[in-house]
């Protein structure tokens, strides 16, 4: 148990940090340790799917960031903070803090599953008859490839429409700058 | 962009082909220990990923061009649907029926192999496929039209 409290120590410092400083680069790397502490947490909390997701997608993220920063002309963050942005933003986290302490009163303890409070959740089931349904030892896998793979259909529609939406702005503007470079 | 140094070049090409093997593990025993298409799928864009880091993006768009990466990309969307298409018309009359499974290997003696889950390794390599192309295919495109330093756009 102590080493959520660490590891989350370690989260809300990188993200103070990379608020607060200066430099994009610094920034760039506070939020990679960000990632890699949420990927320590999945994997402290035995749930090694997301862990490697979590792990792998953050290095690819985090290569992307760093080479854009790098690329850029202006590394710094100048500018200051307006006065009225600030006090909305801290209304704005006491509303949803006060909302977050009145959710956490009705979830079951942490660490306990849903299944062990209420004998007929889809977990349970999930867990007793996965094996025989599918034939997965890897229960997420039967999860999401099986019992819920319509949700994995429109993911992957959601992942396909936003590569075509991402080359095709991409395409356009390469295309007027080699008509410009022409003409 | 011109790549990097003697050393990254060397490690690199070593390197490269063990994430790619770690890649192709991941998507086909997703169903066995953690993993999966969504992970299996970025390690193999990743390993290519290297390759255009550490030589330059002209050699990875001669290994990798932009239209094949794009065909594989369908090819992975086309082959999760027909998957769930075959489950549908070839008797179960559902969508992502497990046909494999429920008719051939309907047991679980032989649940720790790698033919026993039915359809999911075949969803497992098709997310693979698509992941692994479509964020290839995003990496390109960003890396290509990069401003320069004069202000226009480099080729």
């Amino acid at each position: 148990m102590t080493i959520f409290y660490v590891l989350l120590l370690f989260i809300i410092i990188a993200a103070i940090i990379a608020v607060e400083t200066d430099m994009l680069l610094s920034a760039v790397i506070c939020v990679g340790a960000i990632g890699f502490g949420g990927s320590l947490m999945f994997l402290f909390l035995r749930a090694p799917d997301i862990a490697i997701t979590q792990i792998v997608v953050e290095v690819l993220g985090l290569i992307v960031l760093i080479r854009a920063t790098i690329s850029r002309d202006s590394t710094f963050i100048s500018g200051d903070r307006e006065f009225f942005g600030m006090v909305v933003s801290f209304v704005i986290l006491l509303a949803i803090g006060l909302a977050g302490v009145g959710v956490l009163q009705t979830l079951p303890h942490f660490g306990t599953p849903v299944f062990t409070k209420a004998a007929d959740a889809a977990s349970s089931i999930y867990i007793r008859d996965g094996l025989a349904k599918t034939g997965a030892a890897n229960l997420v896998s039967a999860v999401i490839l099986d019992f819920r793979a319509y949700d994995t259909l429109g993911e992957a529609t959601v992942l396909f429409t936003s590569i075509i939406g991402a080359m095709v702005i991409l395409r356009r503007k390469s295309k007027k700058a080699l008509e410009e470079q022409e003409s | 962009m011109k790549g990097m140094t003697v050393i990254v070049r060397t490690t690199a090409s070593w390197v490269k082909i063990l994430i790619f093997l770690f890649g192709i593990n991941i998507v086909l025993f997703g169903h066995l220990t953690p993993g999966g298409g969504f992970a299996g799928g970025v390690i193999l864009a990743s390993s290519y990923i290297l390759l255009m880091l550490a030589f330059g993006r002209e050699f990875a768009e001669k290994n990798l061009s932009l239209s094949l990466s794009s065909k594989l990309d369908c090819a992975g969307a086309l082959l999760f649907a027909a998957v769930a298409l075959v489950g549908l018309c070839y008797g179960g009359g559902l969508f992502f029926w497990n046909f494999i499974h429920q008719k051939y290997f309907p047991d679980t003696g032989n649940a720790i192999t790698l033919y026993s889950a039915g359809i999911i390794p075949l969803s497992n390599i098709a997310i693979g496929l698509k992941v692994g192309a479509s964020l290839f295919m995003v990496i390109l495109a960003l890396s290509a039209f990069r401003p320069t330093e004069s202000g226009d756009q480099k080729e």
